[in-house]
């Protein structure tokens, strides 16, 4: 929706409001470790995921691209990160940059060999990509540790001041922050005039190549952006945890990511703020009750989903507020 | 100032494994030009536009546009240099707006559309740009409608908005009144007549009463090649065109004729 072009003082002391607003959330969240210390690493690890999450909406909600292997781009920014630090370089900040950088370039090499195809054949082909990097990590295991994954992982103190300590408690706003800057500018890119193309290239690409939009190359843009996100979250998982994981590559990883993000809705950004905790909560719980086929109990939620309510859980909160209006009105 | 330009095919040639599509067609389009292309279903017309886009590859021939050889130029580049269309089924990005739409051609016309991090809200110009169109084509009272939700009829004037957003010297319009009642089809002529004079628009469609109200010349094109050319009077009164489309035309006689 495009805003009205009248008088902008009210509506700027408007937008004023709204800001202020959006940001309250944020600073709940961050107020978390006061009324429920404890639970510092378990709301890392949610941060992480909702960050990963966050990249792979870019590509599924907003560019049309749905990929089943975006892990091998997580697992990348883990593996970079961790690499450099068990060589010497333990800076945060620097290795979280390197990180998303290797990320990237692996993103943009990946991009080019794939995204000229569309649909399945696109779909096996981002599979193959992490498969690949998958197998090259499991047996290169002078450089990653193979499948004992990477240990001696450690970081120096965040700005050379917030140890990495084992309440987690840095751990917690340094994600946390990642994520709230990483969100602002996934949103500040899909409010964009490139934003809205990619929606175009989603819902038609057909009629964008018709009216002189180049969208292999804005494809190929919005795959590297999301990889390095993809990796930043990778990153920032091998910093808080100190370990980097085989399973970081993993398929599993990439369909848990997706279903994740289609539980929230996708092309929402929002939706993987509500999916990645409904997921890891109902993960929790159904293996509780059945530990050996708890999966199975997830995919039943899963397939419910998708044919009963395709927008996600955000998608049914759409359509309450919307049948709500309606009935007020009537 | 808008500069302008002269489309033309040598001897073109299209076909499809051993069917031969479109068979040398010599064809002129000048600036300013009010053209149609008729002929009856599965002459070849909307083919002959989509090889004028660059969508189909010609077989053979040359297209040239302003004495340029573009034959070999996709879609998107030939876009570029002035070659705007609008398709027979309609093409529009379903769940979008129709501001959106229109901001979408007017984003990648104008060359911002790869601008990542400024809000489409702080481009002024261009959302001022994308209102006049939307204006100039009668949707303004749904702007903010998701295209998809827009009468068949209203689709086809975004379609053509879309178009225009991309400040087209040829205009190829593609049956844009399939699907308008016949009595509302005169909106299209209007929205032709507030474009520039230089615009050249080349008009395919059915319907005979649009056609002989808007085209100075027509076109007739019959299995895949140009039957005859002239004005609108000279094509009524052809024997040959009468046979072979008006005679079974349900759609009347010209009123020119």
């Amino acid at each position: 929706m495009i805003a009205p072009a009248t008088s902008n003082l009210p509506a700027a002391a408007l937008s004023g409001m709204t800001r202020l607003l959006k940001l309250l959330p944020w600073l709940v969240v961050a107020g978390l470790p006061l009324a429920l210390p404890g639970y510092e690493p378990l709301a890392t690890q949610v941060f992480v995921m909702i960050l990963f999450a966050l990249s792979l909406d870019l590509l599924v909600g907003y560019a049309g691209i749905v990929t089943l292997g975006h892990a091998g781009l997580f697992g990348m920014g883990g593996y970079a990160a961790g690499i450099l630090s068990v060589h010497g370089i333990t800076d945060p900040l620097v290795t979280v940059i390197f990180a998303m950088m290797v990320a990237a370039f692996t993103g943009l090499v990946f991009g080019i060999a794939m995204l000229r195809t569309k649909g399945l054949t696109l779909l096996m082909l981002t599979m193959a990509s992490a498969a690949l990097l998958y197998e090259i990590a499991n047996k290169a295991t002078g450089l990653t540790g193979g499948e004992d994954g990477l240990v001696g992982v450690s970081f120096t103190p965040l700005l050379g001041m917030f140890a990495f300590d084992f309440r987690g408690k840095t751990a917690f706003f340094y994600s946390l922050t990642a994520l709230f800057l990483a969100f602002t500018f996934v949103q500040a890119l899909i409010n964009s005039p490139f934003g809205w193309s990619l929606r175009g290239i989603r819902e038609n690409d057909a009629r964008m190549a018709a009216i002189g939009c180049p969208i292999m190359q804005r494809r190929i843009i919005a795959y590297v952006i999301s990889s390095a996100l993809a990796g930043l979250a990778g990153a920032l998982q091998a910093q808080t945890t100190q370990y980097v994981a085989l399973h970081s590559l993993s398929f599993d990883l990439s369909g848990n990511i997706l279903i994740m993000l289609i539980l929230g809705g996708s092309g929402r950004l929002y939706g993987a703020f509500i999916g990645c905790p409904a997921f890891m909560f109902a993960q929790d719980q159904l293996a509780k009750q059945d530990p050996a086929n708890w999966f199975l109990g997830l995919g039943l939620i899963l397939i419910a989903f998708v044919m009963l309510a395709p927008g996600g859980i955000l998608g049914i909160a759409e359509r309450t507020v919307a049948a709500v209006k309606t009935w007020r009105r009537a | 100032m808008i500069d302008t330009a002269t489309l033309e095919t040598r001897v073109l040639n299209c076909s499809f494994e051993a069917n031969r599509v479109i068979t040398d067609v010599n064809f002129t389009l000048r600036p300013g030009e009010r053209r149609a292309l008729i002929g009856p279903n599965g002459a070849g017309k909307t083919t002959f536009v989509n090889l004028l886009t660059g969508r189909l590859r010609a077989s053979s021939g040359n297209i040239m546009l302003n004495g340029e050889d573009v034959t070999e130029l996709g879609e998107a580049r030939r876009i570029r240099l002035g070659i705007g269309r609008t398709f027979q089924i309609t093409s529009l990005f379903p769940r979008m707006t129709v501001r959106e739409n229109v901001f979408l051609a007017v984003a990648e016309c104008e060359g911002i559309a790869g601008n990542l991090l400024r809000s489409v809200f702080s481009h002024r110009r261009q959302l001022e740009r994308v209102d006049e169109l939307v204006h100039r084509v009668g949707l303004s009272d749904v702007a903010g409608v998701p295209a998809q939700l827009l009468p068949y009829g209203r689709q086809r004037l975004l379609e053509i908005a879309i178009a225009l957003a991309l400040r087209p010297k040829i205009l190829l319009l593609d049956e844009p009144a399939a699907g308008i009642p016949t009595a509302e089809s005169h909106v299209i002529l209007d929205i032709i007549a507030t474009l520039p004079k230089e615009i050249a628009v080349l008009l395919i469609d059915h319907d005979m009463d649009l056609v002989f109200r808007f085209a100075k010349q027509i076109s007739v094109l019959v299995q895949g090649s140009i039957l005859m050319e002239g004005s609108p009077e000279e094509i009524a009164a052809d024997p040959r065109v009468r046979e072979v489309y008006l005679g079974d035309s349900k759609h009347g006689r010209p009123a020119a004729a």
